[in-house]
């Protein structure tokens, strides 16, 4: 690992004088937070020699079950024994991509990508080869060529990686259409979905759209999480697979830490049992709806007109666009200085592309403190429109590799 | 040496260095308590006043790197609370901060430095870029090293070894500053000379030189254990050695600074040193320099953080 710059800058931007709209924190104080003291301390009490010892290295059974409910509302109808409980859905994708990737192996993901992934994807040296995505999601298209051409050249891939819903970074939804289309390409092509989906009950509008897991249980990895409907300091995620691959990660788990905290997985259980958590999640949607709102009109009323963004129906980002000429990575530093934090688009392309994007995430800061950080963020970057015309839009530099940022801004 | 009482380490900041600031803190923090001083660290936020005033410390030790731990703000503030703290004043810090200023101080005292030009970024703007820059080419030559005016860690740093390349190098230095350096670049050993005053007057302890593995000692190279290669002290010739130290002391000296500081130095063919900048809250991190230097001299850095802070509250008592 390299000390970057741009962690360097984030440590900045943890300050309470800087506006964050870098961070990828869920609002956990929106949480009864009494009730979550008196759920954890009942649960010492109560089953402490169970919750203090070691579990199964698959997950609790019970709560196992219970996460089979929640998928439900996804339309996935799967079993318990399908599902390994793992530390975040991070750890089901670690062990998923050891299980599956030789040095040199391709792994497709839209571009841009979750730049968590892309970390793990390069931790173990697969190839990460990006699919083109528009407001729509995933485009088919270039999914199917892309596999092609790759076949063709005779390059090994292992597996799409996708988020679905709300994708982070780009803050878009793959469309009911095209989700048949992905999975009717992949299957055809043999190449296995890594379907994830933290944010898919934080929708703004309507109903969960439904799963790809719902319509293909041999071909779907799907993992879910609390990081988002609950909270991520529990470190409770899944992953429901096909019974060859639950085995293998099974396994995985096991060597990786024996097993997950049982003290966790319990009072996660514990939560869904005695708590009205579709409720909780419904304040989290109508929470992190307005908080779009005030970026999406703050955007609006603020912005140079070349600057064009993503309307998200639901989760944490906004993809920006800049314009011609204007680097999101040196943009930074003065962004930092004017007390104003985003994370810069090259994080989430493996390519070193995404120079003229940055991620805006709306999930952590007040309505309020949202808006100033766009003033601040449209000063800066209208100063920087005038560095361009100074030194001409040949000014920008070549990117390369991937710059991890901190969990918090995972 | 009088007793200390406990002390305390300013760290972190709000200035693009602030990682590194807090790695200096800990690190220095970590010495003085296992050289028995009691130790207290704190960021730089609304709280650090009330505490100071309600608990006065014995003395401070500023590891706040780039803009208010270097700029003199800090210190400004700690000359208001009639606190004692180990290093330069605030005006020795602006002078110093400054590196164009710092330059020509020490050229007025005999010291070589690159040749230079330093110039806003609004010039560019109103006088239209690619004339200055072709001009600044023709006058400099090439390659060129540029950088912020101020500021330190090189971030916003770069070597310009084609006119083409200079367009780029100055919109980096602009993300990090208003005002830019642009330096004839000179090719030779790159090395840094620590100065340490415990009382008895400034010493240079021995030049660590910095062989990075990419050829460019920037920000990564500087802060990832491995990436650079040092040398402690310095492969120079025992006279070039000598001009290092004297040229660190000298600058010390000259602008004036007080009990620490750290003087960057190219040393070319003919072991000439010429003066790049000097920093007047040195890195004290595991991977920096003036810890090095003091290994190199056989000192272990928590006896010298002390006696440090026993020179400043002595100086206050004085």
């Amino acid at each position: 690992m390299v000390a970057s710059e741009i962690r360097a800058l984030f440590a900045v931007a943890s300050r309470p004088e800087v506006v964050s709209l870098a961070g990828g924190m869920p609002y956990v104080t929106a949480l009864p937070l009494d009730m979550v003291g008196e759920l954890v301390s009942e649960l010492v009490t109560r089953r402490g020699p169970v919750a203090l010892q070691y579990g199964s290295g698959q997950g609790d059974p019970h709560l196992r079950e219970q996460i089979c409910d929640v998928m439900r509302l996804e339309g996935i109808q799967a079993a318990a024994d399908d599902v390994v409980v793992t530390v975040g859905s991070q750890q089901a994708l670690d062990l998923i991509t050891r299980i599956f990737i030789d040095p040199g192996d391709v792994v497709l993901a839209e571009g841009p990508s979750y730049v968590g992934a892309l970390g793990t994807f390069s931790a173990y040296q697969a190839k990460v080869v990006h699919i083109a995505m528009d407001d729509q999601g995933i485009v088919p298209e270039s999914l199917a060529q892309t596999i092609y051409a790759l076949e063709t050249a005779g390059a090994p891939i292992k597996f799409l990686y996708t988020i679905p819903n709300f994708q982070n970074p780009a803050g878009v939804t793959l469309n009911i259409a095209r989700r048949q289309q992905v999975l009717d390409i992949c299957q055809r092509a043999g190449v296995l979905i890594i379907e994830d989906n933290p944010y898919g009950l934080l929708g703004f509008d309507g109903e969960p759209m439904p799963a790809l897991r719902a319509d293909n249980a041999d071909g779907v990895v799907y993992l879910g999480s609390f990081s988002k409907t609950l909270a991520p300091g529990f470190r409770v995620g899944w992953a429901l697979a096909p019974h060859a691959i639950r085995d293998k990660l099974v396994l995985a788990m096991e060597s990786a830490v024996l097993s997950h905290s049982s003290f966790t997985q319990l009072a996660v259980g514990q939560y869904l049992a005695t708590q009205p958590w579709r409720e909780q999640i419904k304040t989290f949607r109508e929470l992190y709806r307005e908080r779009r709102d005030a970026l999406l009109d703050a955007l609006e009323s603020l912005m140079p007109p070349e600057v064009t963004w993503t309307r998200p129906a639901g989760g944490f980002f906004v993809w920006a666009t800049l314009p011609e000429g204007l680097d999101s990575k040196a943009i930074l530093p003065r962004a930092v200085a004017e007390r104003v934090a985003f994370v810069p688009g090259t994080g989430f392309f493996s390519d070193g592309s995404g120079a003229r994007h940055m991620r805006l995430s709306y999930c952590y800061p007040e309505p309020d403190r949202i808006r100033e950080g766009v003033r601040r963020l449209a000063g800066v970057i209208e100063q920087e429109m005038q560095l361009r015309d100074t030194f001409g839009t040949g000014s920008v530099r070549e990117h390369s590799g991937v710059d991890t940022p901190g969990p918090d801004l995972a | 040496m009088s007793e200390l009482g406990h002390v305390l380490v300013l760290a972190g900041g709000l200035s693009y260095e602030r990682e590194v600031s807090l790695r200096s803190g800990r690190r220095v923090s970590e010495v003085l308590r296992t050289a028995g001083v009691d130790v207290e660290t704190r960021d730089t936020d609304a709280s650090l006043v009330p505490s100071v005033l309600a608990d006065p410390p014995d003395a401070v030790f500023v590891t706040l790197h780039g803009g208010a731990g270097e700029d003199g703000a800090i210190r400004s503030v700690l000359e208001l609370l009639d606190v004692p703290y180990v290093g330069a004043d605030p005006d020795a810090c602006r002078v110093a901060f400054d590196k164009p200023t710092a330059k020509a101080v020490v050229r007025s005292v005999g010291l070589r430095t690159p040749e230079s030009v330093t110039l806003p970024k609004e010039t560019f703007h109103d006088l239209g870029a690619t004339v200055v820059l072709g001009r600044i080419i023709e006058r400099l030559g090439l390659p060129l090293f540029v950088k912020p005016a101020r500021g330190g860690s090189a971030l916003g740093a770069s070597i310009v070894r084609t006119a083409e390349e200079l367009p780029a190098a100055m919109v980096g230095c602009f993300a990090y500053g208003d005002t830019a350096l642009i330096e004839r670049y000179v090719d030779g050993v790159e090395v840094a000379v620590s100065v340490v005053d415990v009382g008895d007057g400034p010493i240079a302890l021995p030049a660590v030189e910095i062989v990075p593995d990419k050829g460019v000692y920037d920000y990564a190279a500087r802060y990832t254990a491995g990436h650079t290669e040092f040398f402690a002290p310095a492969r120079l010739s025992p006279a070039a050695a000598a001009a290092c130290a004297e040229t660190a002391v000298t600058a010390h000296t000259a602008l004036g600074l007080r009990d620490i500081s750290r003087t960057d130095l190219i040393v070319d063919a003919d072991d000439v040193p010429h003066f790049l900048e000097v920093n007047v809250a040195p890195g004290m991190t595991e991977t920096s320099l003036l810890p090095m230097a003091a290994e190199a001299a056989g000192q272990d850095l928590g006896d010298l953080c002390r006696a440090l802070l026993q020179n400043a509250a002595a100086r206050a008592r004085a």
